[in-house]
């Protein structure tokens, strides 16, 4: 089969590669309809993310048709269309149990890569690196899906492809960030990054109840979607965020401030920003928090802060003292995909929301290096690729 | 889950002790289980009291201090002064950016030592690389038609006497107090103590998760005979005796004479606080074949047996709580660093064994 695999710093090819089998009983094979290049695949592509192989296939939102089940897949058959979670769970564990699916302690057969570098390791993860079990991900034609059972949706066929894809990753994890924050009425929540996973948690604070939400972002375009859903925006590089909050706020700042930027942030003036960089080049400094910084100095006292972009090593000039002197509280993890799953389907089909709105660009899985690059550099107004093998 | 814990207990295999009539009466509350707790971890394999290794523990910590301040010393002569230092050591003194490198690496290192406080244990076996590469370096440059010979035989005789004492303080570092290895490693199964403990001393099976073992036959009441796999693809033999088996709580063992590794260990099974099942401590010592020196080496490809037991631990988890041990493509043969094949379907050609076939 084809697939996308890693090759280098910013070397992603399509090539023909063997085509996956079943391995552990409650497998499934499944033969990929739709897939998407991720924000946080461009950590890979830009090799922030150690212990990449070359010929690592990538790709972790797909979803498609099952073709082969494995013997103790009881809950799914041949013919099925499903969206598959990112994480991979193994239901069984202390954690799965709990509904915290990405902190699965039996998916990830590098887990002592992962503990060495956190601690403890979460779950396993398509297409994510070694550290998170050397997956081969969804960026191609056909995907074995370790654990079906608890890892695939099954979605009706009055939904297309694009309107569920993102059940897959992004619209949980713009979910679970706006979650996480525990809206209540009449609360301003602020966003840093409109990305897709900005946009949907914008969505999402208003579903949850949110009177206003304001989407920070550079990007014209970006910008504009997230006024679309209702949100008032701020282009940090023609204001200064925190003081444009203050303002909008009345001096308090928002109840709620979620990063969904993550580690390889932009946008930092001055001293402090020159000073992440040079932090990175000497290898000192592996994550730029700058989003998160910010959002930490701008949220109210006794707020939450929200963080659900992704970080992955070590961060320098973090602000403690803001943190504790003024009772914040931060929520974050890796989207908990299959708790969500369910209850945003409904949304789907009550057409609360319809998740295909962030879909700038669509084309065939051969051209995925081109598909990487326009998305990398934000050209042509891009927002979300869409792959079809 | 429920069906597998139902075929745990069928696999009980009757060796001949006395299983318990009635469950052990336990004294309740947090109390006694923290009691329980703590005499666990006191009861292990080694004798107590400071004796003759701690007296070498405290000389090896010491030559450690004294190698650490020889390194920031030679550090930073080599990299204030590079060309004296290559003129010193015979060679050309035209490489002093190599040679500023290396002084800052003689500094790292001797940091490193200071920094690790107790035992410097890795700092120290840093420093063994470090000496490694001056021998390489001077090997190079003897080779150069430019080098003075004499002056080149002097340095390097330096370099090797410093290597043996870095060697020899690295290894008296890593090794404990009856110089040989320990590992201790614990896990948390969701299931009974029971379970496991009847689970665990199925020793025949215990090659489907522990895969460094290559197979474990049953030879007498308490006794069997271990194959191993062993680095650079040899195996090693021993017969084990059972010293102590106390049903759902403890199995000790020691390897009997004229084994290929000594070894000795217990796997503990004990309740996990709160009803959330049972921690597996598991407790070895044995003398690893090639000193320590092949044990370091074998870590960079996996066989390092600290790592192994951790990792067989994990897969006992697995094959308790799922079932069978869970494959992915990037380790579908080894989980080791160096061992890592590309995240991609295997081949149906492909050579080799799974990690997880010996499992089917």
């Amino acid at each position: 089969m084809r697939a996308n695999c890693w090759y280098g710093k910013q070397d992603v090819r399509v090539e023909q590669v063997p085509d996956p089998k079943i391995l552990n009983r409650r497998d499934a094979i499944v033969q990929i309809s739709s897939t998407a290049i991720c924000g946080s695949d461009l950590h890979l592509y830009n090799h922030f993310i150690p212990t990449m192989e070359k010929g690592d296939i990538l790709g972790h939102e797909f979803m498609g048709e099952i073709v082969e089940v494995g013997p103790d897949v009881k809950n799914r058959k041949v013919g099925d269309r499903v969206v598959v979670s990112f994480p991979i769970s193994c239901g069984n564990c202390f954690f799965c149990k709990q509904e915290l699916f990405s902190l699965c302690e039996n998916s990830n057969p590098n887990a002592w890569m992962a503990e060495k570098m956190f601690g403890h390791s979460p779950c396993g993860i398509f297409g994510y690196s070694h550290l998170t079990g050397g997956f081969a991900g969804g960026q191609a034609e056909y995907a074995r899906v370790p654990f079906a059972d608890v890892g695939t949706l099954k979605v009706p066929s009055t939904l297309s492809d694009e309107q569920v894809l993102f059940l897959s990753d992004i619209f949980p994890t713009g979910y679970m960030g706006a979650e996480m924050c525990d809206i209540k009425p009449g609360d301003t929540v602020a966003v840093w990054g409109c990305g897709p996973v900005g946009q949907f948690s914008i969505k999402s604070a208003f579903l949850l109840g949110a009177e206003r939400v304001i989407g920070i972002d550079r990007i014209p375009e970006r910008l504009r979607m997230a006024e679309a859903s209702g949100a008032e925006t701020i282009n940090y590089e023609e204001e200064n965020t925190y003081e444009a909050l203050m303002e909008m706020t009345g001096g308090r700042g928002p109840d709620s401030c979620i990063d969904d930027v993550g580690l390889e942030a932009h946008g930092g003036h001055g001293i402090v920003y020159a000073y992440d960089r040079a932090k990175q080049m000497l290898g000192a400094e592996t994550d730029r928090p700058i989003a998160l910084r910010e959002a930490i100095m701008a949220c109210r006292n006794g707020g939450t802060v929200s963080v659900i972009g992704v970080y992955g090593g070590f961060i320098d000039k973090f602000p403690m003292g803001s943190f504790m002197n003024r009772s914040l509280q931060m929520r974050t993890g890796q989207c908990h995909v299959q708790h969500y799953w369910h209850k945003l389907l409904e949304h789907i089909e009550n057409g609360d929301i319809d998740p295909s709105f962030v879909i700038t660009h669509r084309m065939p899985l051969d051209e995925a290096p081109q598909g990487f690059d326009t998305f990398l550099n934000k050209e042509d107004d891009c927002i979300k690729v869409v792959l079809k093998p | 889950m429920a069906t597998s814990k139902r075929q745990l207990n069928k696999q009980t295999k009757d060796e001949g002790q006395t299983t318990p009539a009635a469950p052990r009466q336990q004294s309740g509350g947090v109390q006694a289980a923290r009691r329980r707790r703590s005499s666990g971890r006191t009861s292990n394999v080694r004798g107590n009291g400071p004796g003759r290794a701690d007296l070498q523990n405290s000389n090896a910590e010491r030559l450690a201090r004294g190698l650490a301040w020889f390194s920031l010393g030679l550090g930073l002569a080599e990299l204030l002064a590079p060309r004296a230092i290559a003129k010193i050591s015979g060679t050309e003194g035209k490489h002093t950016g190599l040679i500023r490198l290396y002084g800052l690496r003689e500094i790292a290192s001797g940091i490193g030592i200071f920094a690790q406080g107790e035992r410097p244990t890795e700092a120290v076996w840093s420093r063994v690389v470090g000496d490694a590469l001056d021998i390489a370096t001077l090997a190079v440059a003897a080779a150069s038609p430019k080098t003075s010979k004499g002056r080149l035989a002097f340095a390097t005789a330096n370099v090797l006497a410093v290597t043996a004492l870095d060697v020899l303080c690295a290894q008296q570092l890593s090794a404990n107090e009856t110089g040989g290895t320990e590992v201790k490693k614990s896990i948390i199964i969701n299931a009974t103590p029971e379970e496991i403990y009847n689970y665990w001393h199925d020793f025949e099976r215990l090659p489907t998760f522990m895969k460094h073992l290559e197979s474990v036959r049953t030879t007498g009441e308490r006794r069997s005979h271990w194959v191993a796999k062993a680095p650079a693809g040899t195996t090693v033999e021993w017969d084990a005796e059972i010293t102590e088996d106390r049903p759902n709580e403890l199995i000790a063992w020691r390897s009997v004479e004229g084994a290929d590794v000594d070894n000795a260990g217990t796997v503990r099974f004990e309740e996990a606080p709160g009803g959330r099942g049972t921690i597996v401590h598991v407790d070895l010592e044995y003398s690893a074949p090639g000193g320590v020196v092949g044990s370091m080496v074998a870590k960079l490809f996996g066989e390092e047996p600290a790592q192994q037991i951790n990792d067989d631990l994990r897969r006992l988890k697995q094959v308790i709580e799922v079932g069978e041990i869970v494959l992915s493509d990037g380790t579908y043969f080894d989980n080791g660093l160096l061992t890592q094949r590309a995240a991609q379907p295997v081949a149906s050609g492909e050579a080799g064994q799974s990690q997880g076939a010996s499992a089917s």
